[in-house]
Parts: structure tokens; C-alpha cells; sequence
């Protein structure tokens, strides 16, 4: 279901841009040609990145704008978030320019393949080459296998892939490097040459791959990570002009590993931490901006004790514990709340308008986001607000009602889903304020208080008896 | 007769008009508009210091039960409040009519509850008012935060109540320390801090309210009273069963007052009034329905109704007979008709079925060894046992000492009121003695009498000292009077004034210990929510134990929505409340067969005991073991009284099996049926 709509998504926002774009490759079709690709997978936790080197040449007759990426199409759902760079320099001197990388689709894509382009810094001329830099992340990739494990054993995963990489141009020399968490690896496809040293899977190198060359790949391997994924993560901002910025998050995790099956011995688990329950977690670290007060950590039935909290001012660091150890397939609920000071998050922009800017994703490492929603409620009387997101999310208002709220405060809500750490960038809110709303609730107490005290003033000199 | 009830009117009517209500604006208005003098007088001072005491006593009430709330956190305690919570949360989301026909599918499964018809809803329906009150007023508080302090905020309501009360009384210094006395007492605190969401964080104020309304009633004879205190009575009977105890002890009262020869067109006004409207009003509540007219319990209320017209009608046939030989003679017959028919019609109504006999926990009330021998389930409740010496000491601490005192000034200056405060003290300190949770009605009339004393006392002394101070001679005579009662210093002793000061600082070292003794209590014992446990760790650091919520989480969170859990009853509110799934049985007793099916599941063998819960449809059991970490009131524990309940249906379970040469154990040399069955 979530995948057909990612799809119609993509092919709605993007079916202007692609037409014109498939076009444009017809028309010209530079002909491009990868001379060696490193690609480094990183198994080591529950969401995959992978990093790509690719050193591309032009070998058509004329100057290429782009280049495309392709990806199998059990893939492509769950890439978070892809980045490219250009290498400029140098061995010591090199820099990282950062390209704009677009989903795109080409007619001619076989078996279902998708795209993305990446637009060079300058149209790379005949016989040029320039060396890219692609890291993307991948998440819900790691399929636990058995699919139940009991209580003491450790959880092992498959990974799928191919050997060569997926691309439609012809890539010279490829090779592949896999890194697992540990020495743990049941089975592993083998593709000439393959070899397996330490915790490092390696495929490669091959010669001369034809485009759209493909070999698949399972790896088998240990991974007793936490696999903390959050299915909904609500997180509403309130700010007011009086100090202080109010953040509270509302989790739903669930250990996305493999399932728990028969009992859970809690003696068993405490005795022996370490076989007891290897695949299970225990604890999330969540990393706080500093300056933090007034933490709170607990659920529907009230606190949940067992969280610490340790702040220095660079960052602070709360370290929750659920209720239980979760094992795979158990899920818990549960909210943070804390509170910020104003001045290190809400700026003054030279127009007068004022802006809040705050980061964008989970606090939790290392967790796997599945939709993330972002309510930034306004104070009373703000207006104009538009948000300044670095990627793409869904945006509209709302109106929220809290304390002595009379016209309700305007909310800016955003919504993203499949989120990962590497979201964690800073995002803006600007809207315009005036000062006198502030003072319009004390006002609107003290007069209640004042004719309180004046009604009993009045009762107290008044009369009202029917006899005399 | 007339003319005693009169004096006795003029006995109580200046102490009840002294207080500044009525008379001070007449006498406030021209200063305070001249802004001429900035001293107050007397009279105003005297206002401005009742006042703040009262606003004083008002916050003190509400903060001394807050300790929970600071040292945990804001939670609903015990067992029912949770029950008491998930109703309300029902209710402040479905709306009164989906409330009211309620039927709960979660909880004693596979019967269910309605629950609707099977609870007292005064309690849940005063906190969502307060709810949607505060979320009108733009206060967006949540529904939690609310019932957690609907305790502490009708405790010091009852504070304000009890002043008028001891006004009403005695005088407006007794008010004003029966209301500093109810506030921090750990007889009523016990059952009104913060969180501890029950039926009885209201009662106490309702039951004390329709008391002093009713009070009020006898005294003014007005019918606008009597009628606020029919209210008060529904307000009673919507929130706690415990209102049988008003509907008792009124026409107990009432009774009193005719035999002692203080009949009075007052008394009749507020016994009709209150009466006639307070059981229609109680009639409306789906849960008491029409038991006012057809249970035992309430029978005596209706007698004493009747007798009140018996009595009217002899008044009248008195005043028309003018013939005090014939009047007798006609008073004999018609006394006697009425009784014998009024037991004829007892007898006949009993007979027949139509007036129900008395239930069980009645039955306990009056005779403390009944529940032991007859309903093990009543008896099985902790707070249900009779009640030890200390926990009076604990509970009412120098109150048990003043008490005495207090009926000592009542029956000096007999009132009705007094009379009233006199009998409802000594009837609720029977059934406090008979069970303990009963203490919680005990002590307003406790706080009450002992406030008289103490008032009474320290209002003795000063005007003794102040005697002393204007005229060092003579001019003493008035109020040594009243000093020598108490003091026992003859007018000529010479050490009188300083004799006055030793008592007076006496005074003041017991009420600080009294006071100092209640908030040890409010802190050590009453404010622990019981679902949470802390306990000091090995470095003096907290330990928190929160294993009830972990497992109730649990439960939420990784069962599938329909499941059943089996546990004993204790459990069953918090289950649903907490871990929102079905339970078998739960703390609402009303089904003894299918707790006993719970309890032969439990003392059975283990495949036994597997049938059993295949019949349940039962998908978990929960048990509660505290081996581990020390903690007493788990299932082992409890585990006799399955036993017993079960025992009680199923003959098959025998309580002597469990046991070795008569002695409970649970290690190695317990008996094989303990050993082998499925706790």
C-alpha cells in the first residue's frame, strides 16, 4: 500500500520534469561512461548506507548535463535519503560540492527500474570526467531470518543485492565492499572473485560490465543491533514569546527485528544480560540540544522512572529506558517532553520577521523513522507563517487551543515519511509577531481577578435580604 | 412542650447570629465609602481573620495531600480509583448517555457488566463537570490531572463545610477549628489525597453537608433548608454506598428527639421534607433504584416517616380534645395501632418477598464475626477487618482524647444540634471500631466534638487570662464559671492565671503535635500510590519498583486487542484500566461464583486448571510474585483466600489440603497439592 502510494507520489510531483527530461536524453543521449565504481555497503546497524565512488567519462559527442543512477525497484522504496557530490582538487586539497540529485523515469527502464539524475556542477564536455560521490541510506532492507527467534538467540538477517552494480552505463572496473557487524556470517553468494576477510564481504573487482549488468546476492549474517524503528513520531513545538520553547514527542516503537517466539524469562534476562536476550534492546540514547530543562519522560499510565539524563553545553543526552526490554515484535508508546530557552532557538530575520530554527529529525540515534510528523504551534496572534524545509516535506496549518486561548494559535504542521538520522538538519519557521499579544492572557487574568474582588466588594456592602 | 422548644430556640439563636454575615454590611457600608478611618473595628478585624483562617485552612487542606503528587507523580493510587478513572475517561469522551447505558464488555467475561446501572456515578460525573468547567474556562487540562485532584479540592470543600457545621453547633471559634482539625486528619486524609480517586474523596463532603444542612433544617424549621439538604442527601446517594449510614442515622435522630419530648414543627418541616424529596431524588439513581422503598436498610427511615405523621396527628387531635384523661387513653390506642400495624406491614412486605431482607455487608456492620463465618469475599478485604487500637491512635491521635471531652460540653448544653453531632458520633465510632475503613465516616463527628472541646477549653482560658488583665480583683466572677469546668481552679487560688497559661500552652503543644503528627502520617503512610513502590536502594539512594505498570504496559502494548487475562480479583481494575484488555473477575465482587471458578483455576492442578481456562477463553494469566525483591502482597500471599472462595462454591477445593499440620507454607515442605497446582 505505502509503496504504490510513494510511487504515484513520485510520478505525479515529478512527471512534468521527467517528461521533459526523458526528452531531452532521447534527443541527445550523451554517451556516458563509468571508468571505476568503489561501492562500500555498511551493515553494521539497522539502516544500510552505502557509499558510492563513481569516476565518470564522457564518451559521446556532446556535453552531458547528468548522469543517471538506477536502482532495482525492490530498492528504491526504501532509500531515506541520497546525496551526490562532486570531488574537486586534489589527493589533500579535495572538496565535496554537493549536486541536486531528482528522482526521474525513463521509458525505456527495464524490468521496473528507477532513477535518479544527477545534475553536474558545469555540462561535462567530450572526453572530460569528473569523479561523484553517492551516499544513500536504505532502510526496512535487513530481513531477519529465522523470522522467530526465542529468547537467548542472536538474530541473523539477510541482506539482498547485487554483485555488479545496477547502472546503464557500461562500467569498466566495479568493486564491491561489504561491511558486517561482527565475524558472523552464515552464508554469503559467491560471485568470482569474492573474498571474506574480518568483517568485510568483498565482490570484485569485475571487468567490464555491460549496463544493466546484475548478479544477485544474499548475505547472511548476525546483526544483534537494536532495531528501533519508530512507526509514528509526533513532534509538537510550542513557543512563547515569555522564554521558553516547549518541546514534547510522541513515540510508537516497535523492534522491527525478528519476532520473539515462546517465553520471556525475566530471571533469565537479568542473570545473564549478555545471552539472556542478545537480540533484544534495552535502553535509546536520545541527544538533546543543550540547555535543556525540565525533561519529562513517560506514557499512558503515567512516568516511566527509568531514564538519566546528562547535560554539558555542548549537547545533552538522555538515556531512556521503556518500560520493558523489547524484543521483536513488542512495541512501546511513550512520550519526552522538554523545554528549551527561546533565545537559542527563535532568531530575528533583518526584515523584522522572526524565526524559529530547530532540527528537523528524531533525536533517538540510530532509529529508523517511519512518519514523522512536526507541529510547530505558533503563539497567539503570529502571522504569515511559511517553513523552510532543506528536503522535501508535506506542509499545511492548523489552529491548536491551549491555555487562555481565545482565537486558538496558528500551527504549522510538517509531514515526512521514512526518516533516518541524516535528517537531523536544521529547518525554519518564519512568521511575523507582535509583542502586545503577549501581554494580551496576563491581562485577561488580572481583569478576572479584579472583578472578582470588586463583585466581592459589592456583595459584601449590598444588601439583598427581602426582609428588613 | 412548645415552650421548651422554644427556649431551647433561644438558646441556640445567639450563637448562631453573632457572626458577621447578616449584620456587618450595616455596619461596614459608611466607612468603607468615606474612606475615612483605615482601622477596622472590631467587628471587621474579627471578619478579616475568620476569613483568611478559613482561606488558610482552605489551601493548607488541599496542599498537606499533594505529598504523592511531589515525591511520584500525578497517578491515579490503589485498586478502584482506577476503575473510577476509566469510567470517567468513558464519560468525558462518549458523552452522560453513552455513559449511562454503558456496557462493558471488557470486564467479567464472559458475563460483562453494565456498567451504568452498577455504579455510584456522583464521583466521575462531578469530575467530568470540573473537567469541562475548566476546558470552557480555556484551562487545557487533562482528564488525569483533574481526578487525581478531585480529592484534595473536596476535602477542603468539606473543610469550608465543617465550619459551618461547628458554627452551627457551638459558635464560630469551634468552626474554625473543626475545620483546621478535619483538614489534616489522617482519618480523612487517608482516603482524600491526591489521586487516591475514590468514591469516598467526595462522600465525606457530601455526607457532611447533608448532615449540617439537615442540622440547619432542624434548627430555622425552614423548608428551603431541608429542601438543600434533600439535595445534598442525592448528591450522597449518587456517590457512595455509604449513604444508608444517613438514611439510618436521620430517623435515628429523629426518633431520639421524640422520645426525649423535643418533637417540633421544625423537625417535622426538615424529617418530611428531607425525607419525601431525598428518596424521590434517590430513586433516579439507576444503581439504588427503588430500594429506598423496598430494602430493609431503608425501613427504618420509612417508619420513623410514619411514626412523624402518627405524632402531627396526635398533636392536632390534642389540641382538639382539650382532655388530658381521654387524650391518653386515645394516645395508647393510637400508638399502639400504629406500631402493631407498621409490623404487620413489615412482616406481610418481608414475607412476601417485596421488602428484601438485609445484605451481607449490612449484616457484617452489625455483627462484626458475621462476614468470617458467612462471605469469605468480604471478609478477604484488608480494609474490611475490624479495627486495631493503633490504627484509632494513628488515625485520630489526641481526637481520641478530646472526643470525651467534646460530648462533655454537648451534654452540657443539649441541643438539637448538639444532640445530632452527639449520635453521630458515637454511632460511626461503633462502626469504625467494627471496620476499618469505616474510621473515614468516624472522623468529621470526631473532628466535630473534639473542635467543641478544644474551642470550648481555650475560649475558657483566655477569657480568663483577659479577666485577669482588665481587673486583677473582683470583676471575675462571670467567667470563672465557665473556666472552673475545665480548669478546676477555685476563684480563690492564687495561681489561677498562671495555671490558665500552663493549661493554655498545654493546649497549644498538643494541638502542633497533633498537627505534626498528621503530616508525619499524610507522608509516611497515606501518600504511597501502592502500584508503585520505592524504597531506599543500597547508597540511600531511590529505588523505584515499578513492575505492576511494566507488566500492565505490556499487556497493552503486545497482546492482541481481544485478549483475556486471568488474574485474581484484585488486579482486575488496573488491568482494564491500565493494559485495556478483558479480565475474568475484577475488584467489583459482584459475581461470587465466577470469582470461585477463578480461584478453583488457580488451587487446581495444572491441567485441571487448563480446562478451566479453556471454558474462560482465558489467552493469559497474570500472577504477581514478590519473592525477588521482598514485596509482601503478592499472590502467595493472597493465595489462602482462593483457596477459601473457591472453596466456598466448588467443594472439591479443601483449604486443609494446602496446608501442613495446619501452618501455610510455600518452600520445599508445602503440601503436594500446593506444590503441584497451577500458582
Amino acid at each position: 500500500m505505502e509503496v504504490v502510494v510513494s510511487r504515484l507520489q513520485l510520478a505525479l510531483i515529478f512527471s512534468l520534469l521527467v517528461a521533459s527530461l526523458s526528452l531531452l536524453v532521447r534527443s541527445s543521449s550523451p554517451e556516458l561512461q563509468i571508468l571505476t565504481a568503489e561501492r562500500r555497503i555498511d551493515l553494521t546497524s539497522h539502516i544500510v548506507r552505502v557509499y558510492l565512488t563513481l569516476k565518470v567519462e564522457n564518451t559521446g559527442a556532446s556535453p552531458a548535463s547528468e548522469i543517471l543512477l538506477a536502482f532495482p525497484p525492490t530498492q528504491v522504496d526504501h532509500i531515506a535519503q541520497i546525496k551526490a557530490a562532486a570531488t574537486v582538487g586534489k589527493k589533500k586539497k579535495k572538496s565535496y560540492l554537493p549536486l541536486v540529485v531528482n528522482p526521474t523515469e525513463r521509458p525505456d527502464a527495464p524490468n521496473g527500474t528507477k532513477y535518479f539524475s544527477v545534475s553536474f556542477l558545469s555540462p561535462l564536455s567530450t572526453g572530460e570526467s569528473v569523479t561523484l560521490e553517492v551516499f544513500f541510506t536504505l532502510t526496512h532492507s535487513l530481513e531477519p531470518f529465522p523470522v522467530e527467534i526465542s529468547q537467548s538467540e542472536s538474530q541473523l538477517v539477510y541482506y539482498h543485492d547485487s554483485a555488479k552494480i545496477l547502472s546503464p552505463y557500461d562500467i569498466k572496473q566495479q568493486i564491491t565492499l561489504v561491511k558486517t557487524p561482527s565475524k558472523k556470517v552464515e552464508s554469503f553468494t559467491r560471485v568470482e572473485p569474492t573474498g571474506f576477510a574480518g568483517t568485510e564481504l568483498k565482490y570484485g573487482p569485475y571487468m567490464d560490465s555491460p549496463s544493466y549488468s546484475f548478479s544477485p546476492i544474499i548475505v547472511h549474517f548476525e546483526n544483534n543491533n537494536a532495531f528501533a524503528v519508530v512507526e509514528e513520531l509526533l513532534r509538537e513545538v510550542e513557543i512563547s514569546h515569555w522564554g521558553s520553547i516547549q518541546i514534547t514527542e510522541h513515540y510508537k516503537l516497535v523492534h522491527n527485528g525478528a519476532r520473539h517466539k515462546g517465553v520471556f524469562s525475566r530471571v533469565e534476562y537479568q542473570s545473564r544480560p549478555s545471552f539472556g536476550g542478545v537480540s533484544s534492546f534495552k535502553n535509546l540514547l536520545a541527544q538533546l540540544p543543550p540547555r535543556v530543562h525540565s525533561v519529562y519522560y513517560r506514557d499512558e499510565i503515567g512516568n516511566i522512572s527509568t531514564s538519566h539524563l546528562r547535560t554539558d553545553f555542548r549537547k545533552s543526552e538522555l538515556e531512556i529506558e521503556p518500560r520493558y526490554p523489547l524484543f521483536g515484535g513488542w512495541k512501546a508508546t511513550f512520550l519526552i517532553g522538554y523545554g528549551l530557552p527561546l533565545e537559542d532557538f527563535l532568531f530575528q530575520s533583518p526584515d523584522g520577521r522572526r524565526y524559529l530554527n530547530l532540527s528537523f529529525g528524531c533525536p533517538l540515534a540510530e532509529t529508523v523513522v517511519d512518519k514523522l510528523t512536526v507541529k510547530v504551534v505558533l503563539p497567539e496572534g503570529s502571522k504569515n507563517p511559511s517553513a523552510v524545509v532543506p528536503f522535501s516535506a508535506e506542509q499545511h496549518l492548523e489552529t491548536s487551543y491551549s491555555y487562555l486561548d481565545v482565537v486558538g494559535r496558528t500551527t504549522v504542521v510538517l509531514e515526512k515519511k521514512n526518516v533516518v538520522p541524516e535528517h537531523n538538519s536544521p529547518f525554519q519557521v518564519y512568521y511575523n509577531f507582535h509583542p502586545i499579544f503577549m501581554l494580551a492572557e496576563p491581562l485577561m487574568l488580572a481583569s478576572v481577578f479584579f472583578l472578582l474582588f470588586i463583585a466581592c466588594v459589592a456583595y459584601l456592602h449590598m444588601d439583598i435580604a427581602i426582609r428588613k | 412542650m412548645v415552650g421548651k422548644v422554644e427556649a431551647v430556640n433561644g438558646g441556640v439563636k445567639p450563637t448562631t447570629t453573632t457572626p458577621a454575615s447578616s449584620e456587618t454590611p450595616a455596619d461596614l457600608a459608611p466607612p468603607a465609602f468615606s474612606f475615612r478611618a483605615l482601622k477596622l473595628k472590631t467587628k471587621q478585624q474579627e471578619l478579616l481573620i475568620r476569613v483568611t483562617i478559613l482561606c488558610l485552612v482552605y489551601v493548607l487542606a488541599f496542599i498537606a495531600r499533594l505529598f504523592s503528587v511531589l515525591r511520584y507523580e500525578s497517578m491515579i493510587h490503589e485498586f478502584d480509583p482506577y476503575f473510577n478513572y476509566r469510567t470517567t475517561l468513558y464519560l468525558t469522551q462518549k458523552g452522560f448517555y453513552e455513559f449511562w447505558n454503558w456496557f462493558d464488555s471488557e470486564s467479567w467475561y464472559p458475563l460483562g457488566r453494565i456498567i451504568g446501572g452498577t455504579l455510584y456515578p456522583g464521583l466521575m460525573v462531578t469530575a467530568a463537570l470540573i473537567y469541562w468547567t475548566l476546558r470552557f474556562l480555556r484551562f487545557a487540562v487533562h482528564i488525569r490531572e483533574v481526578c487525581v485532584l478531585t480529592a484534595p479540592f473536596f476535602a477542603s470543600n468539606t473543610t469550608l463545610v465543617a465550619y459551618f457545621f461547628g458554627k452551627e453547633l457551638w459558635d464560630s471559634g469551634a468552626g474554625l477549628v473543626a475545620a483546621a482539625l478535619i483538614a489534616i486528619c489522617p482519618g480523612y486524609i487517608s482516603r482524600s489525597v491526591a489521586g487516591s480517586y475514590d468514591n469516598e474523596a467526595v462522600a465525606i463532603f457530601a455526607l457532611l453537608l447533608t448532615f449540617y444542612l439537615f442540622v440547619k433544617a432542624v434548627n430555622m424549621g425552614s423548608l428551603a433548608w431541608a429542601l438543600a439538604s434533600a439535595f445534598g442527601y442525592f448528591y450522597m446517594v449518587s456517590a457512595w454506598g455509604g449513604y444508608v449510614f444517613i438514611i439510618n442515622l436521620i430517623p435515628l435522630y429523629v426518633l431520639v428527639l421524640l422520645i426525649t419530648g423535643r418533637y417540633s414543627m421544625r423537625l417535622y418541616v426538615a424529617y418530611n421534607c428531607m425525607y419525601v424529596l431525598g428518596m424521590l431524588l434517590a430513586m433516579q439513581i439507576r444503581f439504588v433504584g427503588f430500594q429506598h422503598v423496598q430494602s430493609g436498610e431503608h425501613m427504618a427511615a420509612m417508619g420513623v416517616f410514619f411514626l412523624m405523621q402518627v405524632f402531627y396527628f396526635l398533636d392536632w387531635v390534642k389540641y382538639l380534645l382539650n382532655d388530658s384523661k381521654l387524650f391518653q387513653a386515645f394516645l395508647r390506642i393510637t400508638v399502639t395501632c400504629a406500631v402493631v400495624v407498621g409490623a404487620v406491614a413489615l412482616g406481610v412486605g418481608t414475607a412476601s418477598g417485596y421488602i428484601s431482607p438485609w445484605t451481607g455487608r449490612f449484616y457484617s456492620l452489625l455483627d462484626p464475626t458475621y462476614a468470617k463465618d458467612h462471605i469469605p469475599i468480604i471478609a478477604s478485604v484488608s480494609e474490611h477487618q475490624p479495627t486495631a487500637w493503633s490504627s484509632f491512635m494513628f488515625d485520630f491521635h489526641i481526637l481520641l482524647f478530646l472526643f470525651p471531652a467534646g460530648l462533655y460540653f454537648c451534654f452540657k448544653r443539649l441541643t438539637d444540634a448538639t444532640i445530632f453531632i452527639v449520635m453521630y458520633g458515637l454511632t460511626s465510632m461503633y462502626f469504625a471500631g467494627v471496620m476499618v475503613r469505616l474510621i473515614l465516616v468516624a472522623t468529621p463527628a470526631v473532628c466535630l466534638i473534639s473542635a467543641v472541646a478544644v474551642s470550648a477549653t481555650i475560649k475558657n482560658l483566655t477569657q480568663l487570662l483577659r479577666a485577669k488583665n482588665k481587673a486583677a480583683g473582683p470583676g471575675k466572677g462571670a467567667t470563672s464559671v465557665k473556666a472552673s469546668s475545665k480548669a478546676s481552679l477555685d476563684q480563690s487560688l492564687p495561681f489561677q492565671r498562671n495555671g490558665a497559661i500552663a493549661l493554655l500552652v498545654g493546649a497549644f503543644y498538643l494541638l502542633s503535635r497533633y498537627a505534626t503528627h498528621c503530616t508525619w502520617v499524610t507522608s509516611e503512610a497515606y501518600s504511597s500510590p501502592s502500584i508503585v513502590l520505592a524504597a531506599r536502594g543500597a547508597y540511600g539512594n531511590r529505588v523505584i519498583f515499578d513492575d505492576y505498570r511494566e507488566a500492565y504496559f505490556w499487556l497493552r502494548q503486545n497482546t492482541p486487542s481481544d485478549a483475556k487475562v486471568m488474574s485474581w480479583w484484585d488486579y482486575g481494575y488496573q488491568i482494564t484500566a491500565m493494559g485495556n484488555r478483558t479480565v475474568i473477575v475484577d475488584n467489583n465482587t459482584w459475581n461470587n461464583t465466577h470469582i470461585a471458578t477463578v480461584g478453583r483455576a488457580m488451587s487446581s492442578y495444572e491441567d485441571e486448571a487448563y480446562e478451566i481456562m479453556r471454558s474462560l477463553d482465558v489467552d493469559y494469566v497474570l500472577v504477581v510474585f514478590g519473592g525477588v525483591t521482598g514485596y509482601s502482597s503478592d499472590d502467595i500471599n493472597k493465595f489462602l483466600w482462593m483457596v477459601r472462595i473457591g472453596g466456598g462454591v466448588f467443594p472439591v477445593i479443601k483449604e486443609p489440603d494446602y496446608l501442613v499440620n495446619g501452618e501455610y507454607r510455600v518452600d520445599k515442605g508445602a503440601a503436594p497439592k500446593m506444590l503441584n497446582c497451577l500458582m
